[in-house]
């Protein structure tokens, strides 16, 4: 029993990652007919944002260790802490909440520049076209962050008030030492506020509802004279925030180094297409349902009759799905399917 | 004219050519196509060896070409750049430039400082991105188009076992850099290829007594292993050695390589009756299972009436970085650390560091030795020829590389030198200073029989 | 017309022919010059012709075609453990097996179209690459890679006599050497060959029928005509293209790994394929020189070698270009592949030989309907 609330846990803490990569992906695709590869390197960027903002608070004085004669090895001591004290300390221990509003202005930014220098010009091309210009432009924004911070994993912790565990097992009645991360908790909580603000906005302001118009199609929207190319612009910096928000708050899971998006661009465009091509909430269902199937799959019970069966679970799943339900979880026809 | 030498945007023929003309017996013979091939040459001094590799095609000229092959892009790029800039330091030592780091501690030693058998040193360069294709494609360049006499480098097992058989086949000596796995020397080991670093059955010969004396011998262990054959014979050593001090295994789970988040493995540790978790994991995967297994709540546990330790086999500096607070306290192995004051360690860090500006790693210390040490046989064989390069590393007993004397045991070509158990240091002096050497352990301890992991050396002369 | 297109198709298979077997001369003094490269232009230039039967023909993206490149290296190299050290046996039993899969993978995957066909093959050489590397060690021998081994049984071997001395036994076609410029010209046989077999399958009314299922399938099944049977076709032969290249690659360097199966070696095809312009006939093979070049050769410089390419300038200068050009080369040359990779698709849609279209165009063309035409692709 225990074990199986931890790993239900488990399975809503990946599966918020998931939701949230997938749902701006599946933006894009839906909105703009775009198959964005470098939709990972944005997750990867925001990370870097949480690792920019961690820097910069700990510009330090480099004391210099003299027992150290043949080069220069030193004790840093943040600027924050001798200027403020113990305020100091704790500002620079939230880093990761405060890199937040660091991560939206940038990612906003970020996706402007992109959707507007480069993506706009793919509209019309072939998806062959769209793949090669943005795995080519996610090669590029990762070699950058390289070239910058180095190729090894970078730590980032989380606030020392939820760096610890959370005692769930008196919570839930469960058996003691049943404990779960506060800071997996907070991922969680923290994805579901994003997807519901989104689709908040799609549902419920005008704006949403164009664009949710301009997914179903485009032209007559186009027609009815609404400036859709500016909304999809907007949808685009929109994609770019949920995913960089998604790797801001992952740093203290996972210390980010440059490959990070990579390793999570295939699993996401299996998690949109699991979902069905188009649908939001597809895309958001896709990925609880992979998180938690995988976090189940991994128990040494279940690997205990089926070997290996955690490495290839979610594809698996994604192979019967799609055999069963032609467009997945809850697509629609006609999108990308030619 | 004669010493600008151009490579990698110069052909094979005519820098072979060049060469020959100036080797004034070997022209034709140096136009060889394949440059593995043989090559049908004979000259006065070697007249009874015949052609293996790239001798005497590449070796007769006034400089020889050593390759380096490490990662240079992917999770293990930092460490192959260190590799690296080891690679070049040792260069510049064998050619008799810089301070001379550990040639001036290495004994006993032929080396002159006058490069290898009075040829100057160079060196070629390649990306093994840590894929076995990709490092064996890079090998072959350095040894069909640049002409490279040895290959050394490269930070993972299965990269390594894969170039050395491949430098098996092609009659080209390897020096492997940053391996760790048993196979390398055990039922992976080749005539051609030779091992520094130490292996898993090391670090839990090593270890394991440290373990017991440090949370006794009453333990119940759960393993975490990266699922593939390095994670395999690390949590093989580590279990056998802890059960043979009594430790017992609760169980032992294969993670897949690069997992990422691996709480779905870790909760089940919590209530699993275990009261210490090994990590079998290496680079990245090490970083992310313990920041989590921290995360947890598992160092802060009491389980059977203990606290709840971790331990991580194999320590690499460089990667630990990357775990931040989460190593402080945490038990490992790791096969030298720059803070060990001996001599030769100290000569080496001090080169690096006044070349660098940083201390080394475990990995450049192995690959710097490695080089040292291809150089001192050919000088001690006085050939390139790769036999008899061979013979001379086989057996041979050296001291002053930074981990006391050490052994090049012929029957597996694996070094025997003690093992530095090391712990995650609680209050660092500087951002370098990780680890802190708990102890020395000394190299009988660890010493084991060659047969038990079966393999054979093959031939001197491979077959061509 | 047919006339001249069959003379067409002959020239090019001449120059082709031609070009390939005197690459040795004329990539040398780019520095490719050298057999493992001209090897593995040979063999990806087979993995991306075969690639571009299914994808430039029918329109069909499958993104796990590593998968039977992977299973052709295990069948080789298996082959070469059991049965024989000729390479023959080998190659033939691995495009048979590599076609088994295809048809299996195919037959299913086909199902569906557009993206759900892509992730569906996508998921299947996924599950073949993890379980490859670890659950399946026995057969693949994980990590480490499936090598021959001094004492496997090699039946056929045996019954012909032939024994292994010291050393482990290496590929042989007949006696003939597998490894070096030997090993290359075996590979460039079978590029022409299949380079010709592709060829044949474009001109024929099959190849014509894939491209009408490229141009509307919908339109195709109503009209009453089943395009499953010429889509699965066309995956199964270029299922077999990636086996013979899985097993060319196992030929020269006998040693098979998982990582082959792994999606970003299903991607590298694709990119090669779009890179050089897909639906064309050369253009996929160009693709795969250029990607398999920037891996070997830009990879390759290092600070040492690029102060040497950079001697002529003054010493202020050449340290300032050595700086800003490491940033692209050794451990950058992903940075070059990528913007490589930007640049084409960005300014020649339709890949690398739309550029030569260009060029050609250019040539022949007078001045002024050019200007027209910009105008027209702009508009």
């Amino acid at each position: 029993m225990d074990s199986i609330v931890l790993q239900f846990l488990n399975g809503l803490d990946k599966g918020g990652a998931y939701a949230l990569i997938a749902l701006g992906l599946t933006l894009v695709f839906g909105t703009l007919g775009v198959v964005n590869f470098a939709h990972g390197a944005l997750f990867m960027l925001g990370a870097f944002c949480a690792v920019a903002m961690q820097q910069l608070l700990t510009l330090s004085v480099q004391v210099k260790d003299e027992s150290v004669t043949f080069f220069d090895a030193f004790k840093e001591v943040p600027y924050l802490e001798i200027w403020l004290g113990d305020f100091g300390t704790s500002i620079i221990a939230w880093s990761v909440p405060i890199s937040i509003l660091l991560a939206i202005p940038a990612m906003l930014l970020i996706g402007w520049v992109m959707e507007r220098g480069l993506i706009r010009f793919f509209y019309k091309r072939s998806h062959a076209d769209q793949i090669l210009v943005t795995f080519g432009l996610a090669i590029v924004l990762q070699e950058i962050i390289r070239i910058w911070f180095g190729a090894n994993p970078i730590p980032v912790s989380a606030p020392p008030p939820v760096a610890g565990s959370a005692d769930i097992g008196a919570w839930l009645g469960l058996g003691a030492g049943v404990v779960y991360p506060w800071w997996r908790l907070i991922y969680f909580v923290f994805s579901a506020i994003i997807l519901a603000v989104v689709f908040g906005m799609l549902q419920f302001t005008t704006y949403g509802m164009v664009v949710r118009a301009g997914m179903r199609d485009r032209e007559t929207v186009g027609l009815l004279g609404i400036n859709i190319q500016k909304r999809f612009t907007a949808v685009f910096g929109l994609a770019a925030v949920v995913a960089g928000l998604a790797g801001v708050m992952y740093t203290p899971i996972v210390p980010p180094n440059y490959t990070i998006g990579m390793d999570f661009l295939v699993l996401s465009f299996v998690v949109v297409v699991v979902g069905g091509m188009g649908s939001l909430g597809g895309a958001v269902l896709a990925g609880f349902l992979l998180g938690i199937l995988q976090s189940f799959a991994s128990m040494n019970e279940i690997k205990s009759i089926f070997p290996g069966i955690d490495q290839i679970i979610i594809y698996l799943v994604a192979v019967v799905v799609l055999l069963v339900r032609p467009r997945g979880l809850l697509g629609r026809a006609g999108v990308m399917e030619s | 004219m004669t010493d600008r030498k151009t490579r990698l945007d110069t052909p094979l023929s005519r820098r072979s050519i060049l060469k020959g003309s100036l080797a004034s017996t070997t022209a034709l013979g140096a136009l060889s196509l394949t440059g593995v091939a043989p090559l049908h040459f004979v000259s006065q001094a070697w007249a009874e060896e015949q052609p293996i590799g790239n001798f005497p095609s590449k070796t007769s000229g006034p400089s020889i070409t050593l390759g380096f092959n490490v990662p240079q892009t992917g999770a293990y790029a930092d460490e192959g750049a260190d590799e690296l800039r080891a690679y070049q330091l040792a260069v510049k030592h064998l050619n008799g430039e810089g301070d001379g780091g550990m040639m001036n501690t290495f004994t006993p030693s032929n080396l002159t400082g006058k490069g290898i058998l009075g040829k100057k040193v160079e060196f070629v360069t390649g990306d093994t991105q840590t894929k076995s294709d990709a490092a064996r494609a890079s090998a072959k360049r350095m040894v069909e188009k640049d002409g490279a006499i040895m290959i050394t480098g490269g930070s993972s097992s299965g990269v390594a076992v894969a170039v050395q058989s491949l430098c098996q086949e092609m009659g080209i000596i390897f020096m492997a850099g940053l391996t760790h796995s048993n196979d390398t020397t055990g039922k992976d080991k080749r005539r051609y290829g030779f091992r520094h670093f130490f292996n898993a059955y090391m670090s839990g010969e090593a270890l394991a007594p440290i373990l017991a004396e440090e949370y006794g011998t009453d333990r119940v262990a759960y393993h975490l292993t990266a699922d593939y054959t390095w994670g395999w014979t690390q949590e093989e050593s580590i279990k056998n050695a802890s059960e043979a001090l009594g430790w017992k295994t609760a169980a032992a789970v294969r993670t897949p390589l690069g997992a990422g988040d691996f709480s779905q493995y870790i909760t089940p540790v919590l209530n699993s009756g275990a009261d210490v978790l090994i990590l079998n994991h290496y680079g990245k995967d090490m970083v992310n299972s313990l920041t989590q297994a921290v995360q947890f709540g598992l160092r802060d546990k009491q389980a059977n009436g203990k606290n709840f330790e971790i331990v991580v086999p194999l320590f690499s500096r460089l990667m630990a970085q990357g775990a931040g607070d989460a190593i402080k306290g945490i038990l490992g192995t790791t096969n030298w650390n720059w803070s060990l004051q001996d001599d030769a360690s100290q000569a080496f860090v001090k080169s690096f560091g006044q070349e660098y500006g940083n201390p080394p790693s475990q990995a450049a210390q192995t690959c710097y030795v490695q080089t040292l040490l291809y150089a001192n046989a050919v000088e001690t064989a006085g050939t390139f020829y790769p036999p008899e390069v061979i013979k001379a590393l086989e057996g041979f007993e050296f001291d002053g590389m930074g981990n006391g004397p050490t052994l090049y045991r012929a029957a597996d070509h694996q070094c025997f030198k003690d093992v530095l158990v090391v712990r995650g240091k609680e209050n660092p002096s500087s951002q370098f200073d990780l680890l802190e050497v708990v102890k020395i352990v000394p190299r009988k301890q660890v010493e084991y029989d060659p047969s038990i992991f079966g393999g054979e050396l093959g031939p001197y002369i491979p077959a061509s | 017309m047919d006339r001249s297109s069959a003379r067409n198709d002959l020239l090019l298979m001449v120059v082709f022919t031609a070009a390939v077997l005197t690459m040795p001369i004329w990539l040398t003094p780019i520095g490719a010059g050298y057999p493992d490269l001209l090897q593995k232009f040979a063999i990806f230039g087979i993995f991306a012709i075969g690639f571009n039967i299914l994808f430039g023909l029918t329109g069909y993206l499958s993104f796990g075609h590593a998968v039977f490149l992977g299973v052709g290296s295990y069948t080789t190299v298996w082959a070469f453990k059991l049965l024989s050290m000729n390479i023959l046996p080998a190659v033939v039993l691995s495009m048979l097996l590599a076609g088994v899969f295809a048809l299996a993978i195919g037959y299913v995957s086909l199902r569906r179209t557009g993206i759900y066909f892509s992730i569906l093959t996508l998921a299947f050489a996924q599950m073949a690459y993890n379980l490859a590397y670890s659950v399946l060690t026995p057969i693949t021998n994980g990590e480490t890679g499936l090598r021959v081994l001094r004492d496997d049984p090699r039946v056929l071997d045996h019954m012909f006599g032939i024994e292994v001395g010291e050393s482990l036994p290496t590929p042989e076609l007949f006696g003939l050497r597998t490894i070096g410029y030997e090993g290359f010209y075996i590979c460039a046989v079978f590029l022409i060959i299949a380079f010709f077999v592709a060829m044949k399958i474009t001109r024929s009314p099959f190849g014509l029928a894939l491209r009408a299922i490229k141009s509307n399938q919908i339109r195709m099944n109503y009209t009453g005509f089943n395009t499953r049977p010429y889509t699965l076709a066309a995956f199964v032969i270029s299922g077999m293209y990636a086996g013979l290249a899985g097993a060319l690659m196992a030929v020269t360097d006998p040693l098979a790994g998982a990582e082959r199966m792994q999606w970003t070696a299903s991607g590298e095809v694709v990119l090669m394929t779009i890179l050089g312009g897909a639906g064309t006939l050369i253009g996929p093979i160009l693709g795969a020189g250029i990607i398999k070049y920037a891996e070997n050769i830009f990879s390759a410089f290092n600070e040492q070698s690029l102060h040497h390419t950079f001697s002529f300038l003054p010493e202020p200068l050449q340290n300032a270009a050595v700086s800003i050009s490491t940033m692209f080369v050794g451990e950058g040359w992903h940075l070059t592949l990528g913007i490589i990779f930007m640049l084409i698709v960005i300014f020649l849609p339709g890949g690398v030989m739309e550029g030569f279209r260009r060029i050609t165009r250019w040539a022949r063309k007078p001045p002024a309907p050019r200007r027209a035409q910009k105008i027209q692709t702009a508009g």
